[in-house]
């Protein structure tokens, strides 16, 4: 039986190509793993029955001796946001448990043209909103390091399965933190797209100004094998881009620490491993300097201002007249009240009224378009620090990860786990989360690097050195 | 503050039904997480506010539309009541 512990995309590939292993003994490998695991972890919603089937044609490809993609026979995860057609794509929700995709989004083409195998559909907070996915209409992910504990969100499925070898790789996708937040709680690699590099076509929306689809994966250098197959403009998504759109800037060995925003509600065991991480950059020969990004005290507000104003109005197309599940009412007013009223979960409801209310009259001004103003505030600050670091590093999430059931009353105690993440969705720049360690009982943790707009390289190299380190 | 029929007023606007249970604990999250929002006030402006809009409309070329019907059966095949072509909604005067 293959060794999943130690696979990586790139060993997989080789492994396919020498024939050490074939696509269709790769698949299995990773079915058993589902079979075995799947149960205690929920990490997938549904397993595609024709997984063995898209390996095997594979097989015979590599049989004919003709040439196949890096990600060809790859098996992955998908996170259940993404349209796959005629597969039902749920988002976590009940308003949409049957509700099968009628096309392919734009990264599910992509990653189809590279013959990548498609394992199932990853579970998830519903439609994205969440930080430790157990806002899944599904039952919550694990924690693949300890069933007790929540996997991280909203992608929590992908991280998880990723995590515990049940995929070689996945993708999420990430508004507030939802990739590379579940990354490092689960021990894994999580990246967020510089905003516009991979479409968003197909995928359903949740904030539509910070959402962005990355991969998951076990080094970053599967993360940039991924990252570079979904990557690219697109026609069907109008705030997708090319990657020169922004001036790229030469090295300059330094990075930047916000320590004031250090300061305050990080776990010690969280803090303690990022200095060491921090030390490690120092050792090898960076300048670390402490970078003014005071204005990121109102990043938090500045988020749960503007994600729920956007989540709010992209829900309103889930009317259970068009697609997802319909519930009768009196009349037509009925049928929207009680659709709606049963069919989104209590997270869900709770954004969709507070988003309606930043938007209302009255409070228009005062919250959302303060919001858009603070967000602008933000990204000068940034585009500020960055003219003179390389990288700015953080830990990826305040805490490891927590138990179930610990934070769900009280949802502002679960909002400020997203303290380090939002920074990244407000100002569009690239960032992703490295493994940096456990702490002393064993839960994994990740640091996060952040890079100016479309500097992923920036962020592979960095993240292969630290790695290594 | 936000008052129980502030709730009721969201959920209508919202055109979403909300149990009386959860309307009460509506009420107290909401105005815990916009007590915490309201910080934002403190904030100050940005010196060139709304100089340089970075988000812009991008519309797609008015050339190649697609066939009429040519999706109209996959699509509606997602809708809960359709018929003959159409999405079937109840009818809105009396």
């Amino acid at each position: 039986m293959l060794d999943l512990n130690k696979l990586t995309i790139e060993k997989a590939h080789a492994g396919l190509l020498a024939g050490d292993f074939t696509a269709v003994e790769l698949t299995q490998s990773y079915l058993n793993a589902i079979k075995e695991k799947n149960g205690e972890l929920n990490a997938y919603l549904e397993v595609f029955a024709d997984a063995l089937d898209q390996a095997k044609a594979v097989d015979e490809k590599i049989a004919r001796k003709e040439e196949i993609s890096i990600l060809g026979g790859i098996p992955l995860a998908i996170k259940d946001n993404m349209l796959i057609k005629g597969r039902v794509s749920s988002s976590g929700s009940k308003i949409l448990e049957n509700y099968r995709a009628v096309y392919d989004a734009t990264v599910i083409e992509k990653l189809k043209a590279k013959e990548a195998i498609f394992l199932g559909r990853t579970n998830m907070d519903e439609f994205a909103m969440g930080g430790s996915g157990e806002n899944s209409a599904y039952g919550p992910t694990k924690n693949p390091h300890d069933l007790t504990r929540v996997p991280g969100g909203s992608s929590s499925g992908s991280a998880a399965a990723v995590g515990g070898n049940l995929a070689l790789a996945a993708l999420g996708s990430d508004t507030g933190g939802s990739i590379r937040q579940p990354a490092a709680l689960c021990g894994v690699v999580g990246l967020k797209p510089t905003y516009g590099t991979v479409s968003r076509y197909g995928l359903v929306a949740m904030a539509s100004s910070l959402d962005q689809i990355g991969p998951i994966a076990k080094t970053v250098g599967d993360a940039e094998i991924l990252f570079n197959a979904i990557k690219g403009k697109d026609p069907n998504d109008s705030t997708s881009l090319d990657s020169s759109a922004y001036p790229k800037q030469k090295e300059k060995m330094r990075i930047g620490i916000p320590e004031s925003y250090l300061a305050e509600g990080v776990d010690e065991e969280v803090l303690k491993n990022f200095y060491e991480s921090v030390h490690k950059f120092r050792d090898y020969g960076y300048e670390i300097v402490d970078v003014d990004l005071s204005v990121l005290k109102y990043s938090l507000a500045c988020y749960y201002v503007l994600m729920p104003a956007e989540a709010s109005t992209n829900l309103a197309r889930f009317d259970g007249l068009r697609y997802g599940n319909h519930k009768d009412g009196a009349d037509l007013l009925g049928d929207y009240l009680k659709t709606r009223g049963t069919g989104f979960g209590p997270e869900v409801r709770r954004r969709i009224l507070l988003g309606t209310y930043v938007l209302s009259a009255g409070y228009y001004d005062a919250y959302y378009h303060k919001a858009n103003d603070v967000r602008h505030l933000i990204r000068q600050a940034y585009d500020k620090v960055f003219a003179d670091v390389d990288i700015i590093v953080t830990p990826t999430s305040p805490t490891p990860a927590w138990l179930l059931g610990e934070k769900t009353a009280d949802p502002l105690k679960m909002y400020l786990e997203d303290i380090f993440t939002v920074p990244a969705n407000l100002t569009g720049l690239p960032a992703i989360s490295v493994p940096s360690g456990k702490t002393s009982t064993g839960l994994p943790l990740g640091i996060q690097i952040m890079a100016p707009h479309f500097r992923e390289d920036l962020l592979f190299s960095f993240g292969k050195r630290f790695a290594k380190l | 503050m936000i008052e129980l029929k502030d709730i009721e007023k969201l959920a209508s606007l919202a055109r979403m039904e909300v149990g009386e249970e959860e309307k009460v604990k509506l009420q107290k999250d909401l105005e815990a997480i916009l007590a915490y929002v309201s910080e934002l006030k403190d904030a100050p402006q940005p010196e060139e506010a709304g100089a340089e809009p970075y988000l812009k409309n991008v519309l797609r070329p008015d050339t190649e539309p697609y066939l009429p019907g040519e999706f109209t059966e996959a699509i509606l095949a997602e809708a809960p009541n359709q018929a003959e072509g159409y999405f079937k909604v109840k009818k809105i005067f009396n």
